[in-house]
């Protein structure tokens, strides 16, 4: 049914001096699923997810987003995605409702739409005593969920989140993944990578990403059919040791 | 932060001003007098009656004198030899020894200045005294007498020379250092990634990042002049618009200057020491603590890459000369292609995708 392809990529390269840390990689994505990018560290997830995102330019192949492609139309592709990283990046030292007004305003936002927007965001996220907060005087999980709404601020197609629960507690981890639910309801595609092997089965489908290429690619329930196994960390485990 | 950045660079402007003296002052003077005379009484009375002399003491022998000297005890040392009078008489030439502890060598060559004055001036005296007494008329002698004019700045005060100096100085390090930490340091907190990712446009993000300092830059220096008209009494004589303009050019070279350091550095540290790199050597070879006409000639065709250089001439000139746009011009255009190089660069090598 999800057919429409929001995300193609074609043998993907990326090369730093004589180390190729993404070894022509190939798959697409569809549109409203969540996507999980998966890898152990150092395997190339960060480096190809760049790319996807415009801020790293592709030694070879091509990646086509949301209709464009990143190598000629990067700032294009901009407009059309969201970004959250592993580092939280909104500004420490702006207050909430300055954060939303910032990213708003970049996006090329109206004066109205932010006013608007900002107000929809403190009441979902129950933020609205300290909507005039420091974001610096924030807790972890808060500060999350946060930049995770203000990546969806300007309605992207595809947002990318790169390992966004990293050192967050599971109840909020489960809140986040109740978010990231509701956002694929409404047509948005999420592609994310993270560590949570648990995080791994709430995906759509789910590539595992070792040593540069793309080892597997499915839905998590025929990964482990395919490896005979129970969970997604034993699929893991398998391929990463395979290549050992 | 805010406080920091204004009243940091104020408290610099009064004490450096008032300490950064060319000045030599109170240098301690001793004496042989070997003549005993009242030629060479009155020569010791005229180093007494200077103020820049402390006359300390009359040493015996050479060899005290030289031990003092190696103690540190005195600076000049006068030694007026045997016959002194009896020649300066007769063959209206004597020979005087001076040693001076030229450790400072500046400071010994002002000194050294100062003592041949009051040498000369005595000498003359000796010898309009001399003729007036032997001639019975008050005939003029027949020398050449130089009569020092200082331009511009009559009673040669340092402190009208220095303040516009150190200011230029204050504007130029504060905003090249909020400038150069200002792009770097989004890039260790990892905003600067995010920023990547949103479809800005790079000149938008630049101009947002350094108008603020341009802005800072300007305040700074109004609040520079105002304590430079007050407390030190420093004229404005050429029309203060000139200052301001020039100065808005020449924020705009020093924050593209700033800008480059922070698109090619990792962190604020690496970042911090390139900025010192070229501070000190932009102060030092600004003209503002040595004369440019004093340095080496490959030294010299550095400063003219020195944006300092020009701002410590314009400023000085139009505060104490007065001078009108037409003879600063050159030096404005000057800056004006300089800022437009350095910011082609710096916009250049600001990379949204690598």
């Amino acid at each position: 049914m999800k057919k429409e392809k929001i995300i193609q990529v074609e043998k993907l390269t990326k090369t730093f001096g004589d180390f190729t840390a993404v070894k022509g990689i190939t798959f697409d994505v569809f549109k409203g699923e969540i996507f999980g990018f998966l890898g152990a560290n150092g395997a190339g997830k960060t480096t190809a997810m760049k790319m996807l995102i415009g801020i790293s330019n592709p030694t070879s192949g091509s990646a086509i987003v949301a209709g464009l492609d990143v190598a000629t139309q990067a700032d294009l592709v901009k407009k059309n995605i969201g970004y959250m990283s592993q580092k939280f990046s909104l500004y420490d030292d702006l207050t909430i409702k300055e954060n939303i007004t910032f990213f708003g305003g970049i996006y090329g936002l109206s004066r109205k739409q932010i006013k608007e927007k900002t107000q929809q965001l403190i009441t979902k996220l129950e933020m609205q005593n300290v909507a005039d907060n420091l974001v610096g005087s924030l807790p972890l999980g808060w500060k999350q969920k946060l930049s995770f709404s203000v990546a969806l601020l300007h309605e992207p197609k595809i947002v990318f989140l790169d390992e966004p629960t990293g050192g967050v507690d599971p109840i909020t981890r489960r809140q986040f993944w109740e978010m990231i639910y509701t956002q694929a309801h409404k047509g948005t595609t999420i592609f994310v990578t993270t560590h949570y092997m648990d995080e791994a089965e709430y995906c759509d489908r789910v590539s595992i990403m070792v040593d540069g290429v793309i080892e597997a690619l499915d839905t998590p329930k025929n990964l482990k059919q395919q490896f005979n196994v129970e969970s997604m960390n034993d699929v893991f485990l398998k391929l990463a040791r395979n290549i050992e | 932060m805010l406080p920091i950045i204004f009243i940091l660079p104020l408290i610099q402007l009064v004490i450096l001003s008032n300490a950064a003296s060319f000045e030599v002052k109170n240098i301690r003077l001793s004496y042989l007098d070997h003549d005993r005379s009242a030629a060479s009484r009155e020569l010791i009375s005229k180093f007494k009656a200077s103020s820049y002399f402390n006359v300390s003491s009359e040493f015996q022998s050479k060899k005290e004198a030289n031990l003092q000297m190696q103690k540190g005890n005195t600076d000049v040392i006068l030694e007026i030899p045997i016959h002194f009078e009896r020649n300066l008489i007769k063959q209206k030439n004597t020979n005087l020894s001076v040693s001076i502890n030229a450790i400072d060598g500046a400071a010994a060559g002002v000194s050294n200045v100062y003592i041949t004055q009051i040498i000369s001036s005595f000498n003359q005296s000796i010898q309009t005294q001399l003729q007036t007494y032997n001639d019975g008329n008050a005939t003029q002698p027949e020398n050449i007498m130089t009569i020092p004019s200082f331009w511009y700045n009559k009673t040669l005060n340092y402190k009208t020379f220095m303040v516009p100096g150190i200011l230029v100085l204050l504007v130029t390090m504060l905003s090249l250092f909020l400038s150069s930490m200002n792009i770097v340091r989004e890039k260790e907190v990892g905003t600067l990634e995010q920023i990547n990712v949103t479809p800005i446009k790079k000149h938008q993000f630049i101009i947002g990042k350094l108008f603020p300092f341009w802005v800072l830059g300007l305040v700074i220096l109004t609040v520079g002049l105002v304590i430079a008209i007050v407390i030190f009494n420093v004229p404005i004589l050429g029309n203060i618009f000139l200052i301001y303009g020039f100065t808005s050019i020449y924020l705009i070279l020093i924050l593209g200057i700033g800008l480059f350091i922070s698109n090619h550095t990792e962190t604020q540290q690496q970042a911090m020491f390139i900025a010192w790199f070229f501070t000190v050597i932009f102060i030092l070879m600004s003209g503002l603590f040595t004369p440019i006409e004093s340095m080496p000639t490959w030294a010299q065709n550095i400063t003219y890459f020195n944006p300092i250089r020009y701002f410590v001439e314009v400023i000085r000139m139009v505060m104490l000369k007065g001078a009108d746009f037409n003879e600063i011009k050159t030096k404005i255009g000057i800056i004006a292609l300089y800022a437009f190089v350095i910011n082609g660069f710096a916009v250049w090598s600001y990379k949204k995708t690598n």
